[in-house]
């Protein structure tokens, strides 16, 4: 029942796994920790959408809009404590190279 | 679905695209806020205008701005590494623009189809007692990494005085 | 009632942050303590949940869907027995006042988070609770912010968020084919749905990232730098109970009870599964350091549990929980050993350790229990729970499987009674001569634990009867 009107979602659909990638490659190469952490901001954008589209397609709008206030609160709190660990690293290593942070091995 | 809502997919993708390579840090962040708010719009017209607002009002503005205090709180990059670096990532993300001009390509193909109406949502129960009634512990879960957050921002940012 | 394991902690940290500072830095960690062992005593006796279905008084003001079964009861346990070790440790491994309010804070929301995850019947509250403790976690591995362990939180957090944001996906695309998102509705929607190769892929993605949470090969790669650089008490938190809390429990739930289990399901489990005890396995023997050796080990251990679970038949879920439950007191009995070792000489360097036992005995003796525990010999707790898990993968016919998990076994034991032998006895090093035995703090938790395992393991009868046979009973195989 659902399914079948999933044909005109699929620009919706194609976004978000764009933006998925788009966020999950930033993450996987980039070498400024900042950076990283913004490329998983963009992760967080893409399920936020995800998750709005779900709610229109099945008509469930305010349970969904429920759900993503707090995982908009959530996701703000846990930016800020990443932030954190980088400022941290920041001032042990003065530089916020990820190849210059490679302590521990094997 | 109308032509306003492809076109704000597609701006979307684009500043998300502009967020990822840009060369400066700092105007990174500040594609980073402009994705926001291009996303806050497109909730907004899906119907669910209190998730647009929260978006809006914390992604856009709390954590926009938590990214551009970071990153002037932490020292520059000398300017022959920028250049360096820029070159490097130059080189790896060449196959993007193609990425994007085969997405192009496709999403032209099915111009015919735009004239769909969205299928219209039921009346609306309001959001703020579905979240007090049906999704307190949510709520309360909420309240707890607020506070988490707050034992996080004390503990992590706190500098030893000498 | 439930809801007095989340709310309590909370609102003990609460009342910690009211202005008196002075009282209240006394107060922090006895709370924690005293919390923990009053959560001991309520998993203990499975007739406290009967009455705190009749006596509910906090739905009178919030109506909180929480539920204790079978499983969730075992999981209390564990949680209250690893926090009250760790806020006993924390008494003497952390100096400083104003860290050890910190420390009990924390500490008491993690237990709040943890205590959310097993008890709750929806899946987003689910991922509510499951931040709430990656979050308290992050922030306690950087506690001390010297290098490595900010290095090791920042991998924890980049890989979890990512996990977390797979599972996020995963929910999104249940929710547009079941109405709602709680344990039930999900579980009569998906049944016998018609879009099962939709559903098939929203599960594959929700596999993933349980399996990046649980620490399972080959998504273990935050796992050894967390332990081994995370401070002592810190240590036995995460590996004592929340990489089980988080990942293998919510495996247990979703797989075992909410969604279909398929045939497919089960073979990824296993072939994971047998990856993570085999290159554990073999990944500890090339260590040098104690914590990361104890890590790797856990690898394999939690292999073991993801094997069992593979099997899809009762038995398989049998070990898969009493495993659980004896892996969390083994191996935090060997991180509170870890610990100890580690202030006294000051290194975890295995190579520049050797003799320990003369001076140390308490420590040494307690090792070696949690060693042969680990490695499954009788009568401790550990060969029961291995021997349930093989018989369990024979009978369902994965006969190479059970021979691999049997072989793997003996490698483990093989290695650590070298390990021990050249750590715990044997000539005392030179520049060793001098330690003593670890604090009071250190030693006292190491002798309940042992005296857990050799009692479980003597008694394991009791046990199966009283806390895993119940879980069987919702058991949608």
């Amino acid at each position: 029942m659902i399914l079948e009107s999933f044909n005109l979602f699929w620009f919706f659909g194609l976004t978000v796994i764009m933006l998925f990638v788009i966020g999950l490659y930033y993450v996987l190469v980039t070498y400024n920790l900042i950076r990283v952490l913004i490329g998983l901001e963009i992760i967080v954008k893409a399920v936020t959408l995800l998750l709005v589209v779900a709610g229109y397609m099945t008509k469930h709008v305010a349970l969904v809009q429920s759900l993503v206030i707090t995982l908009i609160v959530i996701e703000a709190v846990l930016i800020t404590v990443a932030i954190g660990v980088v400022l941290g690293l920041h001032g042990k290593n003065d530089s916020l190279d990820a190849r210059r942070i490679r302590n521990l091995k094997g | 679905m109308t032509l306003l809502d492809i076109f704000l997919l597609v701006l979307l993708v684009c500043s998300a695209l502009a967020t990822v390579l840009i060369r400066s840090l700092l105007r990174s962040g500040i594609a980073l806020a402009f994705t926001s708010a291009v996303l806050s719009m497109i909730i907004f017209r899906l119907n669910s205008p209190v998730a647009a607002v929260f978006e809006l009002s914390v992604c856009t503005g709390l954590i926009s701005v938590l990214f551009i205090s970071t990153i002037s709180l932490t020292e520059p990059r000398t300017r022959d590494e920028k250049l360096q670096h820029t070159k490097e990532r130059l080189r790896k993300f060449w196959y993007l623009p193609f990425i994007l001009v085969v997405g192009g390509i496709i999403l032209s193909q099915i111009n015919k189809t735009i004239s769909f109406p969205l299928p219209a949502p039921e009346t609306e129960t309001d959001v703020r007692l579905v979240l007090w009634n049906l999704r307190s512990l949510d709520l309360l879960g909420q309240i707890i990494v607020l506070l988490v957050g707050v034992f996080g921002v004390v503990i992590l940012f706190k500098e030893k005085k000498k | 009632m439930n809801s007095l394991f989340i709310l309590l902690p909370f609102f003990s940290v609460l009342i910690l942050n009211l202005p008196f500072r002075a009282v209240m830095k006394k107060l922090a960690l006895r709370l924690g303590l005293y919390l923990s062992m009053v959560q001991i005593a309520c998993a203990l006796c499975p007739t406290f949940f009967r009455f705190s279905n009749e006596f509910d008084f906090t739905s009178r003001f919030f109506k909180f869907d929480l539920a204790v079964d079978g499983l969730s009861q075992v999981l209390l346990l564990s949680i209250g027995i690893v926090l009250s070790v760790s806020f006993f440790m924390a008494r003497t491994m952390i100096t400083d006042e104003e860290k050890i309010f910190n420390f009990s804070s924390l500490a008491l929301l993690l237990m709040a988070g943890m205590n959310g995850i097993v008890m709750v019947t929806d899946i987003f509250s689910l991922y509510v609770f499951l931040e709430i403790s990656a979050i308290s976690s992050f922030i306690l591995i950087a506690f001390h912010k010297d290098e490595n362990s900010l290095e090791a939180a920042f991998k924890y957090i980049v890989l979890s968020a990512i996990a977390t944001m797979l599972m996020l996906i995963a929910i999104a695309l249940i929710l547009v084919v079941s109405e709602d998102t709680s344990f039930s509705t999900i579980c009569l929607e998906t049944q016998d749905s018609a879009h099962i190769v939709f559903l098939m892929f929203a599960v594959g993605i929700f596999l993933c990232g349980l399996l990046i949470k649980a620490g399972v090969m080959p998504f273990h790669g935050w796992l050894p730098d967390a332990y081994s650089a995370a401070p002592g008490p810190v240590s036995v938190l995460l590996a004592g109970i929340v990489t089980k809390a988080l990942g293998v429990y919510t495996l247990i739930r979703i797989f075992g009870f909410v969604l279909p289990l398929n045939h497919s399901i089960n073979q990824v489990l296993l072939f994971a599964g047998t990856i993570s005890i085999v290159i554990g396995a073999l990944a500890a023997l090339g260590q040098s350091d104690f914590k990361r050796m104890l890590a790797y080990s856990s690898i394999s251990q939690v292999g073991y549990i993801i094997v069992s679970l593979g099997c899809g038949t009762l038995l398989g879920l049998a070990g898969a929980v009493f495993h659980l439950f004896n892996h969390s007191i083994f191996k935090t009995l060997l991180f509170v050993n870890a610990a100890a070792v580690e202030r006294q000489c000051g290194t975890r360097n295995m190579d520049k350790l050797s003799g320990l036992a003369s001076r140390m005995p308490v420590t040494g003796a307690t090792s070696v229990i949690g060693f042969l525990s680990a490695s499954g010999i009788p009568p401790l707790a550990g060969f029961w729970s291995k021997l349930i898990i093989i018989i369990a993968l024979w009978a369902c016919g994965q006969y190479v499987y059970a021979v691999i998990a049997a072989m793997a076994s003996v490698l483990t034991l093989a290695y650590f009674l070298y390990m021990q032998r050249r750590v715990f006895f044997g000539k005392i090093a030179t520049d060793l001569v001098n330690i003593k035995e670890a604090d009071f703090g250190l030693v006292v938790p190491a002798i309940v634990l042992a005296a857990i395992t050799i009692g479980v393991g003597l008694g394991f009868p009791i046990f199966i009867n009283t806390f895993v046979l119940p879980v069987m009973n919702s058991w949608k195989g």
